[in-house]
């Protein structure tokens, strides 16, 4: 019977041949990757010793350690806090900038892509370098890289957000003879006020996770404790650390959600 | 007094909305402008309070020529010129009297704005508009819970807060169905009636036009093809104005121009900023 | 009609005036406690921003010996292999540890140890995740590997846990009731209604990968990041903006490149 020879394959044969180019591609691109690196495999193996060998010696929490964090731990909610304020203030202009529908020319419009790119591209503790350097080691420098480093995030999507809107309602607002910053308060703000909301809530919560680290350069905030602990190899007030920013953490993100659920 | 002469609009696309058209619409009469889609009804009415700019022409309200103000100029113009739209373009998530003081923006401060404080002869205003509106006890809700027809009042509201010389009204039965058209339409030019208000009117319902409308003006493919009271609209005004539109997307014109044969002339053609 | 002086408030949210302003001044009090707390005095702030004008001088324009241009490109080339490495182990990982934080899949116990270790890899920066492993492991690459792993198995593994619980449940019972053993229920029911997402996400934690391998070496954990922190430490700020913009070139290819291949792959 003819029928006993047919065969059956999942995918034809173009969509098997690109998928199996693009899994080879990625594993040759793995192994060459790998052998580039020539980190011998055999220290691979000591990894989990290594780490478990580590934990044991952070345990248990040096609990009289907390006393020395607080007043580094307030300071990295107040670095975020108001970094996430700064970017927002920035954020409004630049996405006014950044939106086809509301940038005033084609020169504005790629100065507000140039920000917003720049701004993303680098990272939080690439900014702080700057601004201790700038404003000289402490929470100000912590705080104005947050500042940096959001605006291209708040900007971006806040810029697409802005895109998105109704611009009958706009125009409306404009034929009764508003002002631009009118236009603004009636037409354009109130259509992209949950997404503004949202957006800031979402990256404040991401700010507090990056303002743990900004200390690792002299900006401030509770990573200072932590390099320091690190460095003296007191690996027990390491933990403690370790443990209060994952509560700080932990309840930054619940707290987030809850409000973020709350503006929709 | 609204005088267009020898107006002129070409979308950078190409397409040539207007191409001279001269009209006038005097003391506080309604006139209607039907025609096709893409005849050039909305750009005509955009390039009135220049949210379209025309391309060439003047545009005279009472004494004051529109097309040369600068911007200053043209804001304070504007606040004479009340406007309705075809999807209503209300603010959304505004409440219903704050959509309605959006119509005194051009008498407050930015910092006024922002405050919601507006005088308190707006807000007596407001409050009796919405109530000859018929939304009374509608001020703090907001726009979006309301139906389509309760959203068109708000809109009238707004226009009419302005104390405008002129109503500019865009195609405002289009999203409604027939029924409360035909209230809304009542109401419009009742309250324009009450207040000696000229209105111009854009509308491809004929049946809408000719009940409600003092004078009608036909546009056909950019140009002024008709002109009279609705009495003189006769078999033979319509074809000129609907000569070679196909379908026209509504009931009262396509009845129209099923009696039409002359139908390879000219397609519907819609244009960028048309609705 | 009420002819006369009828007024009219915006109605808040908060029910209550009083309640309302009660938050605004709270709000307000918060943002000046912190600016206190942060140190951001207005004299400083204008000083800094005085010096910016001469600082950014001296980071322009961006120049590189021959020499360092090659270090840049050494080290880059690590950053890149490292996020590849990483990102394969990082999956491998994620895959058992997603099914084991699936509630509907896996039992209680083992639900809760699995979450609870997708929230502390979540948690923590990487530049957290990556000083602690340079103690462990010591400089280099390896280190780099390990945090990124560490993170992407965090990331991948909650998305995908996440994908697990929301799969239909009667296709699997389907697969389950024609007679096919475990096995075969997951590579017939589960992994069919898991895998377009997968590739999406592969693609897009590589682009973020690539990100963080750019900056880990600041603590010692291999790639670029070092030479960056190198030539801040020496005030070779030209050298600098050089390294920065190799940085957000290789950043900006690969958001690029993940991009695209999203978009072609659903």
């Amino acid at each position: 019977m003819a029928t006993d020879n047919r065969e059956w394959e999942r995918f034809d044969r173009r969509r098997r041949i690109g998928r199996f180019a693009l899994v080879l591609v990625a594993a040759v691109a793995i192994i060459g990757s790998w052998r580039y690196m020539n980190t011998g495999i055999v220290r691979a193996e000591t990894i989990p010793r290594e780490v478990g060998d580590l934990l044991t010696r952070m345990y248990p929490p040096d609990v009289a350690y907390t006393t020395r964090i607080v007043q580094p731990l307030v300071e990295t909610i107040q670095i975020a806090a108001l970094g996430t304020l700064g970017a927002l203030a920035l954020a409004i202009p630049v996405a006014l900038l950044a939106a086809e529908n509301t940038t005033p020319n084609a020169v504005t419009f790629w100065l507000g892509k140039l920000i917003v790119t720049v701004s993303r591209s680098v990272n939080t503790i690439i900014w702080a370098l700057f601004f201790v350097v700038l404003f000289g080691s402490g929470p100000l420098a912590g705080a104005t890289a947050i500042v940096f480093r959001s605006v291209g995030f708040l900007g971006k999507l806040l810029g697409e957000e802005i895109e998105e809107i109704n611009f009958g309602q706009v125009e409306a607002v404009r034929a009764s003879g508003a002002s631009s910053a009118q236009v603004l308060l009636y037409g354009i703000l109130p259509q992209v006020k949950p997404a503004l909301v949202g957006l800031s809530i979402y990256r404040w919560d991401i700010n507090i996770r990056d303002s743990t680290v900004l200390g690792f350069v002299g900006a401030g905030g509770i990573g200072v404790q932590l390099f320091r602990a690190v460095n003296a190899f007191a690996w027990q007030s390491v933990a403690t650390v370790l443990i209060v920013i994952l509560g700080v953490v932990v309840a930054t993100e619940s707290l987030s959600a809850y409000t973020r659920a709350l503006v929709r | 007094m609204l005088r267009a002469t020898d107006l002129h609009k070409t979308y950078p696309t190409g397409d040539e909305a207007l191409s001279g058209v001269t009209m006038s619409v005097e003391g506080s009469e309604t006139v209607a402008m039907i025609g096709p889609s893409g005849a050039g009804k909305s750009t005509f009415i955009r390039c009135v309070n220049r949210l379209t700019e025309p391309s060439s022409g003047e545009i005279y309200l009472d004494e004051t020529e529109l097309t040369s103000l600068n911007d200053d100029a043209l804001r304070s113009a504007r606040r004479d010129i009340g406007m309705i739209f075809q999807e209503y373009n209300l603010v959304e998530r505004l409440t219903v009297m704050e959509n309605v003081l959006t119509g005194r923006l051009g008498y407050v401060s930015a910092w006024q704005a922002f405050r919601r404080s507006f005088p308190a002869e707006d807000i007596e205003r407001a409050y009796e508009i919405l109530e000859r509106v018929g939304l009374n006890d509608m001020e703090n809700k907001r726009v979006d819970e309301l139906s389509g027809g309760q959203r068109q009042r708000v809109g009238i509201a707004r226009a009419v807060i302005q104390q405008p010389k002129i109503l500019l009204v865009d195609e405002p039965t289009s999203s409604l169905d027939p029924e409360t058209s035909n209230t809304v339409m009542r109401l419009l030019t009742d309250i324009a009636a009450e207040r000696e208000v000229p209105v111009l009117i854009n509308i491809h319902e004929v049946d809408l036009a000719t009940e409600h409308a003092d004078r009608i003006v036909g546009l056909h493919n950019g140009e002024l093809v008709f002109e009279g009271t609705p009495d003189e609209l006769d078999e033979q005004g319509l074809d000129q104005v609907y000569r070679g539109a196909e379908v026209p997307e509504n009931i009262g014109s396509q009845r129209v121009s099923d009696g039409d044969t002359d139908t390879a002339v000219d397609p519907d053609r819609p244009l960028a900023g048309e609705t | 009609m009420a002819a006369g002086n009828r007024t009219w408030k915006r109605p808040t949210v908060f029910g209550r005036r009083g309640v309302k302003w009660a938050v605004y001044a709270g709000i307000v009090g918060f943002f000046i406690w912190s600016g206190v707390g942060v140190g951001a005095d207005p004299a400083r702030i204008a000083r800094g921003l005085g010096n910016s004008a001469s600082l950014v001088g001296d980071f322009m324009p961006p120049s590189a010996t021959p020499r360092q241009s090659q270090r840049i490109l050494d080290k880059m080339f690590e950053s890149v292999a490292m996020a590849m490495v990483s990102t394969l182990t990082g999956i491998v990982l994620s895959v058992p540890i997603a099914f084991m934080a699936a509630e509907n899949l896996s039992p209680r116990p083992l639900y809760a140890v699995n979450r609870g270790f997708i929230s502390i890899s979540r948690a923590f920066n990487a530049i957290i995740v990556g000083i602690i492993a340079v103690k462990a492991i010591g400089f280099g690459p390896l280190a780099g590997i390990l945090t990124i792993t560490f993170k992407t198995v965090g990331f991948f593994s909650k998305l995908l846990a996440e994908d697990l619980e929301d799969i239909d449940m009667g296709s699997v019972d389907a697969v389950r009731a024609s007679g096919a053993s475990p096995i075969q229920t997951l590579l017939y029911g589960v992994v069919p209604q898991i895998i377009p997402r997968f590739a999406g996400l592969s693609v897009y934690r590589w682009d973020i990968n690539i990100r963080t391998s750019t900056i880990i070496g600041i603590v010692g954990a291999g790639g670029i990041g070092s030479v960056l922190l190198t030539a801040f430490n020496r005030y070779d700020y030209q050298y600098v903006t050089a390294i920065l913009l190799a940085i957000i070139a290789v950043v900006l290819v690969a958001e690029g490149v993940s991009a695209v291949v999203r978009r072609r792959y659903n």
